[in-house]
């Protein structure tokens, strides 16, 4: 790899993210709590979401891992909070189509704001996973949320 | 400066992928040899004629070409003997790979009857700073028989404490298995001490030494008398290919345990109601094996041997110790394992205050310097040092002061990348 390569994986606005991370900690209240790990590096994430009337109210965390992973988290946050969750959904599909595309998809900036930063990634299939760690942990998290939402409705109405 | 092998260059040449060049025609810096090492021309032209003028299976093919393929498979095997002084040439098993001899020990030992047989109670033994592939099959073992896993801890400088060696090892235990040269930390542990010790007990001691026996002369008759039973390698990491690794064992031992796999190669007789076994090596190498992996392992233990494993030890150590010198100039740089190259082999894992180690080992490859970096498959040595993951370079005969000056002022180059002052 080269130092344009090296530019290209380390965006300014991922540095600055991971230098200054948006919504980190771990907050309450919050419907599911989810830890993930990255097998092959060890990197890990706690996160938490809270959700309320369909809509993403909070997404806390505690994270360990490199810059890239670090700095998709805080995006990640940023991105999703305040949206309701079928419009998170849709934000996090578009992130996940972009690490996984090798580099030959474009990103949408109206939709992925400073998360198109992470397009010079996806070039790079030893750091995917670290981008996605905590995208995938906020799905799980919130698929958990919804269905156990789903499972204290129908224990009312039973 | 001292130690270094006098015809460093020349072996060097040998080595055809060191004078490739990288993205953007940098010249490679390779320090990943802990991880895997580069093979020379011979092992490689060695596994190329094999292929080309003798392939045919082994042992069970009666032709001219079975019969030299059998011969090159067979010789190598008395190579690998002579490399590491075996008593006997037939306790030189062939598997897959380091992890495949460790986990064929762990489970023929569940499987035993008789004296070798674990049993609720019994304590199996290994260290904090172990592969996974020398705790994983202990855990398994043991929760399988109800037995207990216990380990010895480290110390600060990354050394293993032996203050309860006379608790930890005692008539209840089993099996004592180690490293002899810890992949992370770098550190050599008293392997013969500690079998001395388990010995007296009566457990069966088991050496991993896939980073020992690429960097230092290993004497398997020695070892034997000290009371090691048991000792496993990797073909990959002493200049030879994947997909062989290495088991040696003493004869009464491996004769005491039960088969591995079952299959071709392994059997005596068989029936539709039971089986006799073949006798070592054999009875542990079920299936056609990694022939041509396995002469290549020959060739790569001839070149070392030519070299010199007393030479290779006195080069890895006069570059750890230029190493560990150079990176102790960087601030904020951190090696974790012992500070003395004489106490240590080439692997030098260290933290970088501020980066963390993808993003090292992500701009030293845009230097050309290629490193590990990650929990190394020790997940545990990381943890008892507080640290999630390190950077690891590793160097071996090949390896230059000038790649050291490369490392350190990539490393340099890192922490202006990132800004730190």
């Amino acid at each position: 790899m080269t130092a344009q390569d090296l530019d290209a994986l380390y965006q300014e606005i991922i540095l600055d993210h991971y230098k200054n991370p948006l919504n980190k900690g771990l907050r309450d209240p919050f419907e599911a709590e989810v830890h993930h790990v990255n097998p092959t590096c060890g990197d890990e994430v706690t996160l938490r979401v809270h959700l309320t009337d369909g809509k993403v109210s909070d997404v806390s965390y505690d994270a360990m891992g490199c810059s890239i992973s670090q700095a998709s988290t805080s995006v990640m946050t940023d991105l999703v909070i305040g949206k309701s969750v079928e419009e998170a959904m849709s934000i996090q599909a578009s992130f996940q189509e972009l690490m996984q595309g090798r580099g030959n998809v474009e990103p949408d900036e109206e939709v992925l704001e400073d998360g198109i930063a992470f397009a010079g990634v996806a070039k790079f299939p030893a750091r995917v996973k670290c981008a996605l760690l905590s995208w995938m942990a906020w799905k799980d998290a919130t698929a958990q949320a919804l269905a156990d939402a789903g499972t204290d409705e129908e224990t009312t109405n039973g | 400066m001292d130690g270094l092998l006098p015809e460093l260059e020349v072996i060097r040449k040998d080595f055809p992928i060191l004078e490739r060049e990288l993205a953007g025609g940098k010249p490679l810096v390779y320090l990943d040899s802990a991880n895997t090492s580069q093979k020379p021309q011979v092992v490689i032209d060695t596994m190329v004629d094999h292929l080309e003028r003798h392939n045919a299976n082994v042992a069970r093919a009666m032709h001219q070409l079975g019969a030299e393929s059998s011969e090159a498979f067979e010789s190598a095997r008395d190579k690998i003997a002579a490399f590491v002084n075996a008593p006997s040439r037939d306790e030189i098993i062939f598997t897959k790979n380091a992890s495949e001899a460790l986990n064929l020990v762990a489970n023929t030992l569940a499987w035993a009857r008789g004296p070798l047989e674990i049993g609720e109670g019994d304590e199996v033994v290994i260290t904090e700073m172990e592969h996974h592939s020398n705790i994983v099959p202990w855990q398994l073992l043991t929760e399988r028989k109800g037995a207990t896993l216990r380990w010895f801890g480290l110390h600060d400088d990354g050394t293993l404490d032996l203050s309860d060696i006379d608790s930890l090892i005692n008539e209840k235990t089993k099996v004592v298995s180690l490293t002899w040269v810890s992949n992370m930390l770098g550190t050599i542990n008293p392997v013969a001490e500690i079998a001395r010790k388990a010995k007296a007990v009566g457990a069966i001691v088991v050496v991993d030494a896939s980073q020992a026996v690429p960097q230092m002369p290993v004497d398997l008759v020695e070892l034997a008398e000290a009371g090691v039973d048991l000792l496993a390698f990797t073909g990959h990491k002493v200049v030879g290919p994947t997909g062989i690794g290495v088991l040696w064992g003493r004869t009464e031992i491996l004769d005491q345990l039960p088969p591995f796999l079952g299959g071709g190669e392994m059997i005596e007789t068989v029936a539709m109601e039971r089986s006799t076994y073949a006798g070592i090596p054999h009875k542990f190498e079920a299936g056609t094996p990694p022939i041509v992996e396995a002469v290549g392992l020959g060739a790569a233990v001839d070149y070392l041997g030519h070299v010199g494993m007393a030479a290779i030890r006195d080069h890895e150590h006069a570059i750890t110790a230029y190493a560990l010198e150079a990176m102790a100039t960087v601030s904020g740089l951190t090696v974790l394992g012992p500070l003395d190259a004489s106490l240590r082999g080439g692997a030098i894992s260290f933290e970088l205050d501020g980066v963390h180690p993808h993003d090292v080992a992500q701009v030293l490859d845009s230097r050309g310097v290629a490193v590990r970096a990650g929990h190394h498959c020790a997940k545990p040595a990381h943890k008892r040092f507080g640290v999630q993951a390190s950077t690891r370079a590793s160097s071996y005969l090949y390896t230059t002061p000038g790649e050291i000056d490369a490392l350190v002022e990539a490393l340099e180059y890192t922490r202006s990348y990132f800004k730190l002052s």
